[in-house]
């Protein structure tokens, strides 16, 4: 009977903590308030975890290590730079419209060039957060670029585009942010699995 | 003998009678107090008539519920059984009763039926509900009315504006006055674009050109959500619109022009329906 | 046998762990999904349009595909046809076991069926219950902050898939197939291993459905609108096998009472004399064998879609999202009558035992019934009404819609006859009857504003709908589920539940639902949709208010449990023969109820609700000489 109980209590802990914990790690942007930035990569496929196939976002922690999280903490009313350093290649837009960057302070940089829009078939990713009107494009490697990266984290000696602009933060509050290129391979209409999945292409950003 | 004068006649007047102390006290009260708080207030004509449908409802369905639940209560209350160990009388039915129920359920559910046929079709030409792509309920000035496209994608809302060159934008203004013709569609699964004030709601269908008439009347903030399930960020889809006046939506329009003209080029040619790539396993 | 002598019946049974019961088929279930998953990758390895990254969907498939037939094989139903192939006789154990094992077995007796159907359908009825307090929780704060977004969406896909599914046999599982039989002075049902077949398809198809949860659930609730479903990972297969299983479960019970129904009536039972509860399960059997059909053919189409690359429901292919939505509500609204009917036949059956009256219009009552399973068919475009599917169309489905109120305001007005000039005893089985009937009219009248197309753009996928069909369905369905229980289950077992804790359960529930649900139409009318994680800040003191409330109901629900496990496990106090001095047939029987119900086939003489009638005969005669002699 004892035995009944805990199994049972034990299947319904286990059943209730299955929907709460499936969370990310928070990764807080380097910097004061004013002044932070952040600091992500793309990769095609991760490469380890229960989804080594998944393109995914990683994030570097203050301590400059890659983290695989999509979980960000900013400063309010601030300025944030955000690098993005881009290792997938183009999948396209479904919308060119967001093709355009929009909602940052001055012009994005690709590879150190002032670029004021994208073409949208070259889009690999985007960095959105609908809620503060933002919408970065983010170009892709060609496809025929030597030395890919394969596997998460990568480093800057393999090939890849970087990505730098800047954007403003107003009150505190939580905000979602995703990707608006199709871009999970291996599902219909590119849209499942990581587009679909808090850790990959799918994330919130924390504004303290 | 008139059955007014048995037991069960009186029983019925009784219950009469609650029901129309009920009834005057409610009515009033659901038409002037809560009435005025109905949804979805009247910032369009759209909007204004399911407010009106909304109070006629209210104050329609309020006495029906309270007669139904006067004569459970009364009979619960008057026939206890008080301790009573017998049975009540064999009565199997009462063929006069039985055909005024069915003559007043039908009369209230024909009348309901003909007058919401009347509202959708004639009074507010199709009530801000999603037509599909041949709408037969055109209101007046839709000849002249301002076209907008409300493109769903996972997960946020555009809208292009093909009289002003296929503008795109991700904000949507509107001017009062107008004849407003949304022509909603989907990039990819099916959305559903709520514009609560504006009384607008009509599914994003991916292959499907779904028109909406609203006329906005006054000037404010209008909310934007997705009501049909889509996804990670379906509770995320949310927006806010404004209806401005013409003349601050034509300053809107142009600005909005000047800000995409880099991007502009990229946009495939308006069209009713659009088929993006990649359509399936894509990667 | 007594009740009490099941304890020690059950311990000698306890040694027989091996043989086909449930173990036997959760380890040949468990093994052949393993095996049906190698042999679908086997089958899609290397086939690049078929199998996408992390996804397989074909080994999926394969793989419940073969634990099902494990887990059917499990449970012995190949026996009687494959020693018939082999040309052996056919060997048919008889219902002798009394103990607790006969529960985890394949069982010809209907009272077995109907006595599993109870706690197994009970069991998933719990599981939904938690998710609804999971989601009740996350819903407390207006941003995700208990459950990520993701998760959210699982939850909702599971609590409602879980419930439409469960609930679906809610009251005809333990109850038609328990009373059914005995109402109509039968001994057994028109096709047992059928009926065993119904039931043990029940919990694997709740079991495939928990099974999402290896995949992170699925993101598009109970409807499982293509292309969303399309896009999902492999949760969703398990939604569609588990639907269709269930289908397949529905499409089967009906058959069976429809034909039981039809052809094993006692005789002298004329159609007349029908207790009201069979006429509900009756037309309710008609929707099922005509309706749930549809609902598996068009999870076949979404099931190639997602793994055959079939493009049944993707526009970009050729195919409509209409499709899917005409097809599911076309199975979907004949389904949420599926879920009333029953409920109405409990309380009519109830309300003249308690009244100590005749059921007053039992014709209307009977036609109110037939009515509602003829219009059901005509009315689903209605949850189409903002799609932009047939808009011209759309005054014929608010007429058919509306009209359906018709028949319904039918069972009301049955309602108030009965009690009028009644002796009415408050028993807890009346008072969840009673309570049925107000929550089903807010559930009733609030879908008028549902079926009436200006005043549906507003409340149109809001949370306006989610208060109107739990009215319906919990407030109706599951408060009847309550009143069958507390009639019949004494009966059924031959254990009284505890009263007191019975009426604390009725109090607690009638009220806490009300205070949950009702504040939900205010929530669906200021602009809330329906399953977010998120929502205005404005509303939250709303939801804290709907989320406490629902607590306290879970609580409720609880009790029932307690009071449940606390009366048949600890206290065992017999129950009586006849306690509610019932003329229905079932009640003449002793209790527990005999193996085969009857010795003889009674002669049916009476109507079961000829209260107060002087000199009215006996129900039934169980002696033929008798029988003879009256005819």
């Amino acid at each position: 009977m004892t035995t009944g109980i805990a199994l049972a209590a034990g299947l319904v802990a286990y059943y209730v903590l299955s929907f709460l914990m499936v969370r990310p790690p928070e990764v807080p942007a380097p910097g004061a308030a004013l002044r932070a930035s952040l600091t992500l990569q793309t990769v095609a496929s991760l490469g380890f975890g229960p989804h080594p196939d998944w393109v995914s976002y990683l994030a570097r922690n203050p301590r400059g290590v890659w983290e695989h999280s999509t979980v960000l903490t900013v400063p309010s009313h601030s300025l944030v730079a955000v690098t993005i350093y881009q290792f997938d290649t183009a999948t396209g837009l479904r919308n060119p419209y967001w093709g355009g960057p929009r909602g940052i302070v001055g012009e994005m940089a690709v590879d150190g060039k002032p670029t004021p829009t994208l073409d949208p078939d070259l889009a690999s990713h985007t960095f959105a957060i609908p809620d503060l009107g933002l919408s970065v494009p983010l170009e892709g490697v060609p496809d025929d670029a030597k030395n890919q990266c394969s596997v998460a984290p990568c480093s800057l000696a393999q090939a890849h585009t970087t990505v730098k602009f800047v954007f403003r933060t107003g009150k505190p509050g939580t905000f979602r942010w995703q990707c608006f290129v199709p871009c999970a391979a291996g599902f219909v209409l590119g849209f499942g699995g990581p587009m679909q999945s808090l850790g990959y292409m799918d994330g919130y950003l924390h504004v303290v | 003998m008139s059955a007014m004068r048995t037991p069960q006649g009186r029983h019925a007047r009784r219950i009469g009678a609650i029901w129309l102390v009920e009834t005057a006290v409610a009515v009033p009260l659901i038409v002037l107090v809560l009435g005025p708080h109905l949804p979805p207030g009247r910032m369009s004509s759209e909007a204004g008539a399911q407010v009106d449908a909304n109070v006629v409802l209210t104050a329609l369905l309020g006495p029906i519920a309270l007669l139904v639940c006067t004569s459970f209560v009364y009979s619960l209350v008057v026939f206890r059984s008080r301790g009573a160990t017998g049975d009540g009388p064999p009565i199997f039915g009462h063929g006069p009763s039985q055909t005024a129920w069915l003559v007043a359920t039908s009369t209230v559910v024909l009348t309901l039926a003909a007058w919401g046929s009347y509202t959708l079709v004639v009074s507010s030409d199709g009530a801000g509900g999603g037509q599909g792509p041949n709408p037969i309920l055109l209101p007046k000035g839709s000849k002249q009315a301002l076209q907008v496209q409300v493109i769903g994608q996972q997960w946020n809302w555009t809208y292009r504006f093909p009289s002003y060159g296929g503008l795109e934008t991700a904000h949507l203004d509107l001017p009062a006055g107008a004849a407003v013709e949304l022509h909603v569609t989907s990039l990819d699964v099916v959305h559903s674009f709520w514009a609560y004030q504006l009384g607008v709601k009509a599914d994003a269908v991916p292959g499907a050109d779904n028109v909406v008439f609203v006329h906005p009347r006054k000037l404010g903030t209008f909310s934007i959500r997705c009501a049909e399930l889509c996804g990670l960020w379906h509770g995320h889809m949310y927006q806010t619109g404004d209806v401005v006046t013409p003349k601050a939506f034509a300053t809107w329009i142009a600005q909005q022009a000047r800000a995409e003209q880099g991007n502009e080029r990229y946009l495939p040619p308006y069209e009713k329906v659009y088929y993006p790539q990649p359509l399936r396993r894509a990667g | 046998m007594t009740a009490t002598a099941l304890p020690a019946a059950s311990r000698r049974r306890l040694g027989g762990w091996i043989g086909f019961n449930l173990l036997t088929a959760i380890a040949l279930g468990i093994g052949g999904f393993f095996l049906g998953a190698y042999i679908g990758g086997v089958l899609a390895a290397g086939k690049d349009y078929l199998v996408g990254t992390d996804q397989n969907d074909i080994g999926v498939f394969m793989g419940f595909l073969f634990a099902t037939v494990g887990w059917l094989a499990g449970l012995g139903f190949f026996n009687y046809p494959v020693r018939r192939l082999a040309g052996r006789p056919a060997s048919l154990p008889l219902e002798e076991s009394t103990g607790v094992s006969r529960f985890f077995r394949l069982s010809t007796d209907h009272k077995v069926v109907g006595i599993q159907y109870f706690f197994g359908v009970g069991a998933f009825f719990l599981v939904g219950g938690l998710n609804a307090m999971l989601i009740r929780t996350e819903l407390l704060t207006p941003n995700e902050r208990f459950v990520p977004a993701g998760q959210y969406l699982s939850l909702v896909g599971l609590h409602g898939t879980m419930m439409i599914m469960m609930t679906s046999a809610f009251i005809l599982g333990p109850f038609g197939n328990y009373l059914v039989p005995l109402m109509i002075g039968s001994r057994r049902m028109a096709f047992p291993r059928v009926e065993s077949l119904t039931f043990w398809l029940t919990p694997l198809a709740g079991l495939v459905l928990l099974s999402a949860i290896a995949w992170n659930g699925f993101p598009t609730g109970w409807t499982g609108y293509a292309p969303l479903a399309d896009e999902a990972r492999a949760g969703m297969d398990a939604y569609i096998w588990s639907f269709m299983l269930i289908g397949l479960s529905i499409t089967l019970n009906g058959l069976n009472l429809l034909t039981t129904i039809l052809t094993m009536r006692a005789p002298g039972l004329t159609w007349g004399r029908l207790p009201i509860f069979v006429w509900g399960a009756l037309s309710t059997s008609v929707l099922m064998v005509l309706a749930a059909p549809v609902l598996i053919a068009t999870l076949l189409m979404e099931l190639t879609d997602r793994s055959a690359n079939t493009s049944f429901y993707l526009a970009s292919g050729g195919g409509s999202p209409y499709l899917y939505e005409n097809l599911f509500w076309f199975f979907g609204h004949p389904e949420v009558y599926i879920l009333a009917l029953p409920g109405f036949g409990i309380v009519l059956e109830i309300l003249p035992v308690f009244a100590r009256k005749p059921l007053w219009g039992y014709r209307l009552a009977v036609a109110g019934m037939l009515g509602v399973t003829f219009l059901s068919f005509f009315v689903w475009q209605h949850h189409l009404f903002v799609s932009g599917i047939n808009s011209t169309l759309r005054p014929f489905y608010m007429l058919t819609t509306e009209l359906i109120s018709i028949p319904t305001g039918f069972i009301f007005l049955n309602a108030i006859g009965t009690l009028w000039q009644g002796r009415i005893r408050f028993t807890v089985p009346m008072l969840f009857a009673l309570a049925f009937f107000f929550n089903f009219l807010i559930g009733g009248l609030s879908g008028i504003f549902l079926s009436d197309v200006p005043s549906d753009v507003t409340t149109h996928g809001s949370f306006f709908v989610i208060a109107h069909f739990h009215y319906t369905i919990m407030g109706g369905l599951v408060f009847a589920f309550f009143a069958a229980t507390y009639y019949w289950l004494p009966k059924m077992t031959g254990i009284a539940l505890n009263e007191r804790l019975a009426r604390i359960q009725f109090w607690t529930a009638f009220v806490f639902f009300n205070l949950t649900f009702f504040p939900l139409f205010a929530a669906g009318f200021l602009d809330m949709p329906r399953r977010v994680s998120t929502y205005a800040p404005s509303l939250q003191t709303l939801n804290d208010f709907v989320s406490a409330s629902a607590f306290a109901l879970g609580g409720s629900m609880l009790l029932f449990l307690g009071n449940l496990i606390w009366s048949l496990a600890f206290a065992r106090v017999p129950a009586a023969e006849n306690p509610w001095r019932s003329r229905g047939l079932e009640w003449q029987l002793p209790t527990p109820v005999p193996v085969h119900n009857f010795d003889r086939i009674p002669v049916i003489t009476g109507s079961p609700y000829d209260y107060g009638v002087e000199g009215a005969a006996p129900v039934a005669t169980f002696d033929a000489a008798a029988a003879a002699a009256t005819a």
